[in-house]
């Protein structure tokens, strides 16, 4: 995937999925929402979002459709599906929990 | 991975880069709103967005199949490698077509013999009825059916569908212009029925059809059908003249309809149930069994029935029940395919095992080949090891080439094979069954792919192991070239050299063993003097006369005397049949009148042949003691007999002790003096030992198998004619010509040359020494060419080192003596091999040799020395080139 080293694996595909939870959104957007949410702390090049993208649109998760963005340009929307929404609850889940036992295991050390 | 993706993968490529295109226009806007110039904005998006095209390529791998695409291009670099170099790549090629298209041929020929069913609907279901019996060892293995048995076996039986028997025959057919006498297929009711296979045109046979009395019926095959009536569909119902009787056409048969001996009409077997006895057995019993019945429970089944068969009928004139009953007739119903095929499996098997050992031979050519091509290629590998590409890969790649290399040779191989099989079938040796039926089918064609992919395996994984082993990057280091080669870098290529000298040691072994059995054959005596000048051919007496014995007697004489009368001609005679027509001879039971038999005990049963005076010297055989009959003899009806040396010697233990003796055939008949002893005959081919044979009058009375007073003569008239001309077209008309003149038109068939029937009997062995020599021949020329290589290729690339021997003050001679040693080694120790392998190896195709053992001490030491002769001359060649190196040229070159 070439991630960039400095995000836990699967974070990528948990982070996407958040993003598109309220309503579909095409790929700058998705960027920009990961990029506003942690502040620019995450260093993660637009680009790497699209083999990702590919890869949910294999696993079925998402959809993508044409459309047309506000300022009128052409752009690909993605949505959440059944699959994906499943998804993201499982992974929202496991990732707290896992977040929770770091940081208990940061603690007691 | 995704298969949809796969295909789809240039167009959703394309809308991955018009989206990322977007993304980029999405993101300039942003930046512009931030109030950048449309460039600094274009700049900005773009280093957001980071390396794009490294994105695209990830999610085009994604989308594909990893394995699949970089064979595809591990292929392609294959193949432009094999083009950049053809002469190593023509060799390779045309080595492995040559092994492939051999194997796949005769894998070919055993596929459509032995492998594939029969053809006809349900073959496995069909069955040969034979018996054994220890008591009539005269008739072989397989004792066939009497026409009781076919009463009481279709009458009585609980596991057959069908069943009925059948002879193959020939059948006048006359009033055409030129009257004929096709092959023909005499069956019973159930014969047709059992084999399924339906008529073109019109019906089978019913059971009205072989009732005597009622209208004489014929079916026409295919071929006859063409040939004589241009393939006319009104011919169902018209009605022939075949043996002097009406018979009316009922049906055609399909082309592909095969059976018995190639038959062009099919006759209507009739039988007298009131006439038959337990005797003649001369009929092939066929059986549909019915479904789910086994083998064991048909011969279960027959067994039961014999006993039946055994009291329900009556005992041939002049004959004991009892004789019958001691003969131990035992069931034996075996799979028709059996039959039809016959032991013909042990020579394919074993010309098929040669040819792989010459497949096995191309490959280490060709390994050898590739070993020299890595040897070059050392470098380039070396290079690209330090560079970061894997061993794993490296040899995948050379696999790759090595597969490709073995595929394109097969396919070459595949023509090789289609043409060698039209060969083979236009040919025609007498001695493969089921010839039309060879054919390359899908499961021959998979042979081929897998022998051709298997092939590539093979010469692939010597260099392979060789130079893309974990060790290739260390090679760098020893590919100087001012180096002379390490001991090592050879043995590989040594090693190969040796399995291919002891390989075709054991494959020239096998063809020696073979031109050995030919030589041994043709030693033997076969009890006839040059069959090349005798000319065969026969002939039925006119309806009208044969049951006037003593009229056909003379009509036989007066074309004895027409025919002696002919330009050319040095001698002729008559009889029932000619040596080696043992398929027309009768074999019947020999009492002598001084050895009492028990009643009921089997008197041994003995080839019969019907002669009148002058066969003897007119076939070169000599008659040993006492006379030959004379025509007085013949007309004067007197009660005499000639037996052959070992018949006299079987009976009396002296052939002396023959001389006035008195036989006969059952205990009602005559008894007739023997009055001559005659040379041995080999009547079953030379391979089979020579059969015991009694001659009689060809004009007799009192024989039990002549209907009456008037007394015997044989009707069908073999005719031999001893010429120099015999063969010829001229003498053949000159001859048909003469009978014609007095028999009117008969039908003149089994026209054929002593010499033609003699080597008819070595057919088998003359394919197989064939096939063994093309494979020896194969094996000596790529034995020769890997010694040759190797030497050639040692002393390439030992040139400096030569140089600076010969400098120094090294002979010439003392260097040619060191290649020379160098190949003599290699061979030596093959052949060393070899000859411990073909010890083992060549007791399998002991069945095949006659006269010699398969250990026999001349051949293994006559091919030994050839072959080691071959690989000194293969080793001089280059040598000699060797010593004509010029020291300084040597020095400078490098």
């Amino acid at each position: 995937m070439g991630d960039s080293p400095d995000l836990l694996p699967g974070t990528l595909y948990m982070m996407i999925l958040r993003s598109l939870n309220p309503g579909p959104l095409h790929g700058y957007a998705i960027a920009k929402r990961i990029r506003e949410w942690s502040k620019g702390d995450l260093q993660i090049e637009d680009g790497s979002l699209y083999p990702a993208l590919n890869r949910m649109l294999l696993k079925g998760w998402l959809k993508a459709e044409w459309g047309v963005t506000d300022n009128n340009r052409r752009a690909r929307f993605y949505r959440l599906t059944a699959a994906g929404r499943k998804r993201l609850e499982a992974e929202s889940s496991a990732f707290n929990k896992m977040i929770r036992a770091i940081q208990l295991v940061m603690r007691t050390s | 991975m995704s298969w949809r993706n796969l295909f789809l993968r240039n167009k959703v490529d394309r809308e991955w880069r018009e989206e990322m295109e977007a993304h980029i226009d999405l993101a300039a806007d942003a930046f512009l709103a931030q109030g950048m110039t449309p460039e600094q904005a274009r700049a900005a998006a773009l280093k957001q967005a980071g390396n794009l095209i490294a994105r695209r390529e990830e999610i085009y791998q994604m989308n594909g199949i990893g394995w699949l695409d970089s064979l595809w291009s591990d292929l392609r670099y294959a193949l432009r490698g094999l083009r950049h170099q053809p002469t190593f790549t023509a060799t390779a090629l045309l080595t492995l077509a040559l092994g492939i298209g051999a194997n796949t041929a005769i894998f070919g020929v055993i596929d459509s013999i032995l492998v594939r069913p029969l053809p006809y609907p349900h073959a496995e279901a069909l069955a040969g009825v034979w018996h054994t019996a220890p008591g009539f060892q005269a008739f072989g293995e397989n004792l066939s059916c009497t026409p009781s048995m076919y009463f009481t076996y279709r009458e009585q039986n609980r596991t057959f569908q069908q069943f009925g028997i059948w002879s193959s025959n020939g059948a006048s057919v006359t009033g055409t212009a030129e009257p004929e006498l096709p092959r023909a297929l005499v069956v019973t009711y159930g014969v047709l029925d059992a084999l399924g296979v339906q008529p073109l045109w019109g019906r089978w046979f019913s059971r009205d059809d072989d009732t005597p009395g009622t209208p004489q019926t014929v079916i026409l095959t295919y071929g006859y059908w063409q040939r004589r009536f241009g393939g006319d569909r009104s011919i169902v119902g018209r009605i022939l003249t075949i043996n002097a009787q009406p018979t009316t056409v009922i049906g055609v048969m399909p082309q592909a309809f095969r059976f018995g001996r190639d038959p062009e009409l099919i006759l209507p077997q009739r039988f007298e149930r009131s006439q038959v006895s337990l005797g003649n057995f001369s009929y092939h019993g066929v059986a549909r069994l019915r479904p789910g019945v086994t083998l064991a429970q048909a011969n279960a089944d027959q067994a039961r029935m014999l006993p039946i068969w055994l009291n329900a009928w009556p005992p041939p004139p002049g004959f004991d029940r009892a004789i019958f009953k001691n003969a131990g007739v035992a069931p034996k119903i075996q799979p028709l395919k059996q039959e039809v095929v016959g032991d013909i499996g042990a020579t394919l098997w074993v010309v098929m095992g040669t040819l792989l050992l010459v497949l096995l031979m191309a490959c280490a050519n060709v390994a050898n080949l590739m070993l020299v091509r890595g040897e070059s290629r050392q470098q380039e590998l070396a290079i690209r090891a330090a560079l970061g590409a894997g061993w794993g890969r490296i040899a995948r790649e050379m696999l790759i080439e090595s597969m490709a290399l073995g595929v394109i040779g097969g396919a070459l191989g595949l023509g090789i094979a289609y043409a060698a099989l039209r060969i083979l079938v236009a040919k025609g040796p007498a001695t493969l069954p089921r010839l039309d039926e060879i054919r390359i089918d899908p499961l021959v064609l998979a042979f081929a792919l897998g022998v051709s992919l298997l092939s590539g395996a093979l010469f692939g994984i010597i260099p392979i192991l060789k130079y893309a082993g974990p060790s290739v990057a260390t090679a760098l280091r020893g590919v100087g070239r001012t180096f002379s080669q390490g001991r090592e870098r050879h043995r590989a290529r040594n090693i190969l050299v040796v399995v291919q000298m002891a390989l075709a040691l054991v494959l020239l072994i096998s063809s020696g063993l073979m031109i050995r059995t030919f030589q041994q054959l043709r030693t033997v005596k076969p009890g006839f003097k040059h069959p090349e000048e005798i000319q065969i051919l026969h002939s039925f007496s006119p309806a009208a006369i044969v049951n006037q014995p003593e009229r056909v007697m003379r009509s036989h004489q007066e074309i004895l005397d027409k025919l002696a009368a002919l330009p050319g001609v040095t001698s002729v005679a008559l009889a029932d049949s000619a040596p080696l027509e043992s398929f027309i001879s009768p074999n019947n039971p020999i009492y002598a009148e001084d050895k009492p038999y028990d009643k009921g005990q089997v008197p041994p049963v003995r080839r019969f042949r019907m002669i009148a005076p002058g066969f003897f010297q007119t076939m070169g055989t000599r008659v040993v003691l006492g006379r030959d009959f004379t025509w007085t003899d013949l007309y004067a009806r007197r009660h005499v007999a000639m037996v052959s040396e070992n018949l006299a010697r079987e009976i009396w233990g002296d052939p002396r002790a023959a001389l006035g003796k008195r036989i006969r055939v059952g205990n009602t008949d005559a008894w007739r003096e023997i009055v001559g002893v005659a040379e041995d005959v080999y009547d079953d081919g030379v391979q089979v030992k020579a059969p015991p044979i009694a001659y009689w009058p060809a004009l007799m009375d009192g024989w039990l198998f002549g209907n009456d007073d008037q007394g015997f003569v044989t009707g069908n008239g073999m005719f031999a004619i001893r010429s120099s001309r015999a063969g010829t077209q001229a003498l053949l008309a000159e001859a048909r010509q003469a009978i014609w003149s007095v028999n009117g038109k008969q039908p003149v068939f089994l026209v054929t040359t002593l010499k033609e029937l003699y080597d008819q009997s070595m057919a088998r062995t003359s394919f197989t020494l064939v096939m063994l020599a093309i494979a020896g021949g194969m094996a000596l020329v790529l034995g020769i060419v890997g010694i040759y290589g190797v030497i050639a290729y040692a002393i390439s690339q030992r040139t400096r080192e030569i140089g600076i021997r010969m400098a120094l003050g090294a002979q010439p001679s003392g260097l040619l003596g060191m290649y020379l040693r160098q190949g003599l080694r290699l061979a030596g120790v093959g052949a060393v091999i070899g000859l411990a392998a073909a010890a083992g190896l060549t007791r399998l195709m002991s069945s095949l040799l006659f006269g010699v053992t398969a250990l026999d001490p001349v051949t293994y030491a006559a091919v030994s020395a050839l072959l080691i002769l071959a690989a000194l001359l293969a080793s001089y060649l280059p040598a000699r080139r060797a010593m004509a190196i010029d020291p300084v040229e040597a020095l400078r070159a490098e």
